[in-house]
């Protein structure tokens, strides 16, 4: 069996997390906070993906990363990039894909932490990052957890906008569920019962942990 | 001194309303912010820590400007030398008792004050615990000792008692006083316990719809002249019943219930939940030791 589907399954969806963590913690702290008159324009595009067809945002992005868009051509002419068809093109639209399942437990989190607690911090002199980091974070571990966790599965179960702009070139943009796809296609009933049973068991698992976790039904082990 | 010279339109549960407070403290002292909700009491408190712009006016501690608007000057929360207890605690869940109080210590002081804070308080032997294994009174005195952390010069208690029991709030009240005079604060505390009230504090500020009504004495405040007795409680009204041609009226005096003979007149003002005031005259108590 060749496992570099596999692999290349759980590099995009590790860096997809990643790169999620790292926008959606700011991006969920605006939300919870802000009174602006443009928050439900940005909630609105966050949650898009939700009810969006993966084919039309695949669509979509298609079109932008082509060469012969302007923003194709900007990113090819400056930065040497060609996202369409590419791994790092892949990344991005996972990312967009994702977004929501970041942003919303985060932005949840936050918004039920007490105000007081803030504060309570801006009181003792502390900054904004510090607050974040040393108060507000370690108190919406769990959903910070489901956010990883929802994130990372979804990008494993992605199909239809890795189709689009990834396609199905080996080694590069071929993913888990793609493999599967194309193996059907070829009538290997064996490699695609093979791949499913890895996604199969990797979903299963990593929302087990979650549930695990956040049920508390771990908390006997490390305390 | 305090000297607070504040305007803010609030946003309050009756609709806008102009806070507008034009007020002088002397340092060392224990005010009661007293009054109804909306009537002001914690936004006041969050304007003087900073947590609430004010639209004009000043606020000036000890010659320090903390603000003044015609300057622009605005310290921010954590340069203004408070400490607050909040209604709800407000203790980082995440930290354990002696962690929260670290959180608070400044740059450069020493850790021997949050051992001696934990001594104040008498939470020695819960100091690895995290605050949602600790009862009401326990998270109370960690948020006490935590808004003493910093070394303030004002400390801001809004209804810090208000969660807690009656046996509770006596030994809470034990130690705001301990620690108000210990460390020489300026203490602003919002109850509406007339017990509390004039077992704490030195001025009593009466808010009504964001101004300052009246700035008495507790005892002042309080007193009801037009009556002469000297044996006098302050209760509420748990029960009514007529009988015959008279009312018998029970009142939750602290933790006694006690029922009172009223004539009709007397009982058609009275409402069950109202605060009530029992006194009598001309006889003489029997006082015993237990």
């Amino acid at each position: 069996m060749d496992w570099t589907p596999i692999s290349l399954t759980i590099k995009l969806a590790s860096i997809t997390t990643l790169v999620l963590l790292v926008i959606a913690v700011p991006l969920g702290k605006w939300l919870a906070y802000t009174k602006s008159r443009f928050k439900p324009i940005l909630e609105t595009l966050v949650s898009m993906p939700l009810v969006l067809p993966p084919t039309v945002l695949g669509f979509y992005l298609l079109l932008a990363f082509s060469p012969d868009s302007q923003l194709g051509q900007i990113l090819e002419q400056w930065f040497g990039l060609r996202l369409a068809f590419s791994f790092p093109g892949l990344v991005i639209a996972s990312v967009i894909y994702s977004l929501p399942f970041m942003v919303h437990p985060i932005q949840s989190g936050l918004t039920s932490l007490p105000p007081s607690l803030l504060d309570a911090s801006m009181i003792m002199g502390k900054s904004y990052l510090t607050t974040l980091f040393k108060v507000e974070l370690p108190n919406i571990k769990p959903s910070l957890l489901t956010g990883i966790v929802l994130s990372f599965a979804h990008t494993v179960g992605e199909f239809g906008v890795v189709l689009m702009i990834g396609g199905s070139i080996p080694d590069r943009t071929r993913v888990a569920s793609i493999a599967i796809y194309d193996e059907v296609e070829a009538l290997n009933y064996g490699s695609a019962h093979q791949y499913s049973l890895i996604l199969l068991t990797l979903s299963f698992l990593v929302l087990l942990v979650v549930y695990l976790v956040n049920g508390g039904y771990l908390k006997r082990f490390w305390q | 001194m305090i000297d607070i010279q504040i305007s803010k339109l609030l946003d309050g549960p009756y609709g806008a309303m102009q806070l507008q407070i034009d007020q002088q403290i002397e340092h060392g002292h224990m005010v009661t912010l007293y009054g109804k909700s909306g009537a002001g009491k914690t936004s006041l408190l969050r304007v003087l820590s900073g947590l609430m712009t004010p639209e004009s006016g000043s606020i000036k501690v000890n010659n320090e400007v903390w603000f003044d608007s015609k300057k622009s000057l605005n310290e921010k929360p954590g340069k203004r030398s408070i400490g607050m207890v909040f209604q709800s605690f407000a203790l980082f869940p995440n930290m354990t008792v002696r962690e929260n109080l670290l959180y608070g210590l400044r740059p450069g002081t020493s850790k021997g004050l949050v051992d001696e804070l934990i001594g104040v308080v008498e939470l020695n032997s819960l100091i690895d615990r995290k605050p949602a294994t600790l009862s009401g009174g326990q998270q109370q005195r960690v948020a006490l000792a935590r808004a003493l952390v910093a070394r303030p010069k004002i400390l801001l208690l809004d209804e810090p008692l208000s969660a807690l029991d009656q046996v509770m709030r006596s030994k809470l009240q034990d130690y705001i006083l301990d620690v108000h005079r210990r460390f020489e604060l300026t203490t602003f505390l919002v109850s509406h316990d007339v017990g509390e009230i004039f077992k704490l504090s030195d001025l009593v500020i009466h808010l009504e719809d964001g101004k300052v009504k009246s700035t008495k004495t507790p005892n002042d405040f309080f007193s009801y002249r037009h009556l002469s007795g000297k044996f006098q409680f302050i209760g509420e009204v748990i029960e009514l019943v007529a009988e015959d041609v008279i009312f018998v009226v029970t009142v939750l005096i602290d933790n006694h219930l006690v029922k009172i003979i009223a004539d009709s007149t007397t009982a058609a003002n009275l409402a069950v939940g109202d605060r009530v005031l029992v006194a009598s005259k001309a006889f003489n108590p029997i006082i015993k030791k237990i």
